[in-house]
């Protein structure tokens, strides 16, 4: 058994855990409240953008329509835009999201090329010899659209330059507190599957597009303000969900640990009054043999 | 049979409902839409929304954005929208005021913010005119709309 004083400093120690546990828990659930409202604030216009475009897309001769639009007959390069957190503590959070790409990306039949948002995302990937065109990290805490939109607009770059010929999107979909989903979009050139059950943009119902659109004004001009736009809002909207995930999977994560700490240190309790005890036991075994001893001499 | 209207701005869900008919401010005019309207995407300018439904109407200002009109529903994505009853005048007529103060203040300091106080002046100007013309009955709730009228 070890002795009490040692038991002792790691009661204090398992203590001081729990408490930066529980502040950062508490830190978290407000964070992930605020991260929530933030989504759903902005949900409603990136689905129905979504819903836009993929109409957009569904017509005749897409391909002619826009270049974002047109599928490439052969794919030789992939870009992935790989959305994860800046901060550890996160639980699985990160190893989520990383593993899940790798699974999905890691031998794919062509190279891939990594955007990625967040530092774990990178530093990840990075060690896994992946290769990174861009990354981008320390996002604000309630990022605006103009602070994303670069991220968006560089993939719709790269796509239109020829260097990549498909863009996917990877991103933590948040569904509630307790549950994440790891989950990827093709973002370019638009994904367009008329039949039922599409993975759909952030879980909404479709109507189906109808013929040919009127363009006011000119098709052109307008596919070219829209397309580029609302795929950057994608990205945006991404953001949103994988902040919200991020802070909901830091809490639980929390939570989790400052049930251990606590039950740890009970047990640690438990085993330092055994400790104190047994010396007490000890020393009166001492005292009384000694007093024996000397009785008898 | 109505058609169905929503209308979203970037940061929230501002009206859906099922409209009878919907007036639109098209860049390149006035659009009106009824029940089975051919596909139509468009982009709007400033200007006001005005959504009519079975017995009264809604008004809402916009400005800029996308509309995308299928038969059964219209979409409106706004980069702003407000439903005029919602505007708050004297918030509107302060930054009004500010932006053109600024604005008049001589050159300004870059053509960025320049252009963004450009487009604020033209918001609450936007949202001023709207409740003037739209808000009836209501106007003695706002002292400073009187001062701009005597």
């Amino acid at each position: 058994m070890a002795n009490a004083r040692e038991v002792k400093l790691r009661i204090r120690s398992v203590k001081n855990i729990a408490q930066v546990t529980r502040a950062l828990q508490a830190v978290s659930a407000s964070k992930v409240q605020k991260a929530m409202q933030a989504m759903y604030r902005t949900r409603p216009y990136a689905t129905k953008a979504w819903q836009v475009l993929t109409h957009v897309a569904a017509q005749p001769g897409r391909g002619v329509l826009h270049p974002l639009l047109a599928e490439r007959e052969q794919v030789k390069n992939t870009l992935i835009v790989l959305i994860s957190g800046d901060r550890g503590l996160a639980g699985a959070y990160n190893s989520n999201i990383v593993r899940f790409t790798l699974q999905k990306f890691g031998s794919y039949h062509h190279p891939a090329k990594f955007i990625t948002i967040g530092r774990k995302g990178r530093d990840l990937m990075f060690r896994r010899g992946q290769e990174i065109l861009a990354e981008f990290s320390n996002l604000p805490a309630a990022p605006e659209f103009a602070d994303v939109s670069a991220i968006g607009h560089l993939a719709v770059d790269e796509f239109l330059s020829g260097n990549v010929d498909e863009v996917y999107l990877v991103y933590t979909d948040f569904v509630n507190m307790v549950k994440q989903i790891p989950t990827v979009k093709k973002l370019l050139p638009l994904e367009v599957d008329s039949g039922e059950g599409r993975v759909e943009a952030f879980g909404v119902e479709q109507h189906g597009p109808e013929a040919t659109y009127i363009y006011e004004p000119g098709q052109e001009q307008l596919l070219d303000e829209i397309v580029p736009r609302f795929t950057a809002l994608q990205v945006y909207q991404a953001v949103m969900e994988s902040l919200a995930s991020e802070h909901a999977a830091r809490m639980v994560a929390m939570k989790n640990a400052t049930e251990n700490a606590t039950e740890l240190s009970a047990a640690l309790q438990l085993e330092y009054n055994k400790a104190r005890q047994q010396s007490i036991t000890s020393e009166m075994l001492d005292i009384a043999g000694g007093a024996e001893a000397l009785a008898q001499s | 049979m109505p058609i169905r209207c929503e209308i979203v701005s970037q940061d929230r869900l501002i009206f859906e409902g099922d409209a009878d008919s919907v007036l639109l401010p098209g860049t390149e005019g006035e659009m009106g839409i009824l029940p089975n309207h051919a596909p139509l995407l468009s982009t709007l300018s400033f200007g006001v929304i005005k959504v009519r439904l079975q017995n009264h109407e809604e008004i809402f200002t916009v400005a800029g954005g996308v509309v995308e009109v299928q038969p059964k529903i219209i979409t409106v994505l706004a980069n702003r929208a407000e439903n005029v009853r919602e505007i708050d005048v004297a918030r509107a007529e302060a930054a009004r005021r500010r932006a053109e103060k600024i604005l008049a203040e001589g050159p300004p300091p870059d053509s960025d913010s320049f252009l963004r106080m450009e487009a604020a002046l033209r918001r609450s100007q936007l949202r001023l005119d709207a409740v003037r013309r739209y808000r009836q009955g209501r106007r003695t709730e706002v002292p400073s709309m009187m001062e701009d009228r005597g």
